[in-house]
């Protein structure tokens, strides 16, 4: 019963990094002929295949550089991919940064029709939407001011509530749900989960583990532009954390005593292990002349607790 | 081909929203407003005509109607060649977050000059009232070469768009192209006076400017100043189309 809406087929994406930037014509004319011009290749994305269906809410985790937003970009259209096809059925509404686009020197509701025509939306359409999109925003009376004088959380609320409204069929968000603060955040999450009744399909980067969680129904793993996990949500997340989280954390073991207070914050997986060789280290240094680390190790203990 | 025209339906909307919004934000800052559009070409005319009126001779009166009809156009042609030129860097935020055809945003730019030039036409009628030069039947003639300059802008539009994107110094080198153009196109002098005539060969907008002359002043349209401009207009057309639909893909990794 799923239809296919997006079909990602042995994508690649390759950036010329030039070793110089020329980007005047004398720069140019000059090391044409002195037949100078080299392109370093940088395969930012390779051999991506993947399939979405209606109501799919794809998660994409993967470290920074990975390829995420490269990804999404080519999947809304701004990129084209320098190998491989892309299907995509259906209205996609992208969010890929804060702003999505907008006019700085215009008003907040001049940009709601602006942004309404880039996607491809008439008038009278927006004008039926238009106070829904100024209340769920909750701008108020800033409405008509110029968005360069809005704060970000301002821009993010305002992009996201016209991205919603606008009944996208695909959902794009890169990383934006993860400004604003956490009223923002709540309402946004359950205006998402609000509108997969609709069979709306969700494409969303974040960093935050947890919300993937939350929203997802399926993830994917990026590293350094090749796919390495696709698979149930839970699963995947396990697998992120286990691997890339644990990875960082085990690879310092001068630094522990900082870095327990930072594990703390995170998973619950990782902290026994550390917990006990910590507390060989210290009994060590007790016995030296050094009060400091006794007095971090007995903070260490009672946090332990 | 069908695809192109069913996405410009499409975006049909948008195109009007960025081109509104050109013009609404030209002058949202300054003081005098749209009436700008006015003041400028009336003062600039003055200026010309009290500097120039002896390379006329004292008789002609309506010397500042033949400046006119030389400076308008020319004022469009340029204000809407570097407004196009710049327009993929300047709305780099846009093209960077959501797919847009980009040929909007060279299109959208100069209809929103061509917009302003049309309001500007009311200097010169102003003018032709004031010094007497009554439209004749040729006055309809002037649709062609106004329509000839619409596709002369849009075609070096495009060119200059795309080479701009890559090439930043392009739009210095433009700067001192227009120089040029507006010195050989006869604004403001007689061209029977140039002893080379073969110059005006090399302007793009010369020969619009004399057939607009033409139908203003009540003449007939010279038909090979009106073959010279087809050929003008609608090869740069050609060239500029080809040029942006080939490197636009490459646009988003350059700004």
């Amino acid at each position: 019963m799923s239809k296919e809406v997006i079909k990602v087929d042995n994508v690649g994406m390759r950036f010329n990094l030039m070793e110089k930037k020329v980007d005047n014509l004398k720069e140019f004319f000059i090391k044409f002929i002195k037949n100078e011009i080299r392109y370093q290749e940088f395969w930012a994305l390779r051999n991506i295949s993947f399939k979405v269906n209606k109501g799919d809410r794809l998660g994409i985790l993967g470290l920074n550089g990975a390829g995420k937003s490269t990804l999404l970009k080519i999947i809304a259209g701004v990129l084209k991919a320098s190998e491989g096809e892309i299907n995509v059925k259906g209205k996609i509404v992208p969010l890929l940064e804060l702003g999505a686009g907008f006019d700085a020197q215009y008003t907040g509701a001049e940009n709601i029709y602006l942004y309404g025509a880039v996607l491809g939306y008439p008038k009278e359409f927006i004008n039926e939407r238009f106070n829904e999109i100024v209340e769920f925003s909750e701008l108020g009376d800033f409405i008509n001011v110029p968005v360069k004088n809005y704060s970000s959380g301002m821009k993010a609320r305002l992009g996201f509530s016209i991205a919603t409204i606008m009944e996208p069929e695909i959902l794009i968000l890169d990383e934006v749900l993860s400004v604003g603060d956490a009223k923002f955040r709540k309402k946004s999450e359950k205006r998402i989960l609000d509108m997969f009744d609709k069979g709306i399909t969700v494409l969303f980067v974040s960093h935050s583990v947890e919300q993937i969680r939350r929203i997802c129904s399926r993830a994917i793993i990026l590293d350094k532009g090749c796919l390495v996990a696709d698979g149930p949500v839970e699963e995947i997340c396990n697998l992120y954390e286990e691997k890339y989280i644990e990875e960082k954390v085990v690879k310092k073991p001068k630094k522990k005593k900082k870095k327990k207070k930072k594990a703390a914050a995170g998973t619950e997986l990782i902290q026994e292990p550390d917990k006990t060789a910590i507390q060989e280290t210290t009994k060590e240094a007790e016995g030296g002349a050094d009060t400091e680390s006794s007095g971090i190790s007995e903070t260490d203990k009672t946090d332990a607790q | 081909m069908d695809r192109v025209f069913k996405n410009f339906k499409k975006y049909r909307y948008l195109l009007f929203e960025l081109t509104k919004k050109n013009i609404k934000l030209k002058y949202r800052r300054s003081y005098l407003g749209i009436l700008w559009t006015l003041l400028e070409p009336i003062l600039t005319t003055f200026v010309l005509t009290v500097v120039f009126i002896n390379l006329r001779g004292k008789k002609d009166l309506s010397f500042p109607v033949y400046i006119l009809t030389g400076r308008l156009l020319y004022s469009f042609f340029a204000q809407s060649t570097k407004q196009a030129m710049k327009s993929i860097r300047s709305n780099s935020g846009m093209i960077k977050k959501v797919y847009v055809p980009k040929y909007i945003y060279p299109l959208s730019n100069i209809l929103s000059n061509y917009i302003i030039f049309l309001i500007s036409m009311i200097v010169l009628f102003g003018s032709m009232i004031i010094f007497k030069v009554y439209p004749t039947k040729y006055i309809f003639n002037a649709v062609i070469p106004l329509i000839l300059l619409l596709i002369l802008s849009l075609g070096m539009g495009l060119i200059l768009a795309t080479l701009a994107v890559f090439f930043r110094d392009m739009e210095y080198l433009w700067g001192v192209v227009l120089m040029m153009i507006m010195y050989t196109a006869a604004i403001f002098y007689d061209a029977g006076l140039v002893t080379s005539q073969w110059i005006f060969y090399f302007n793009p907008i010369y020969h619009i400017i004399v057939n607009f002359r033409n139908s203003v002043f009540g003449s007939p349209l010279d038909m090979e100043a009106l073959l010279i401009s087809l050929g003008y207009s609608f090869i740069s057309l050609i060239i500029g189309i080809v040029m942006f639909y080939k490197k636009q893909d490459k646009f988003i990794l350059n700004i």
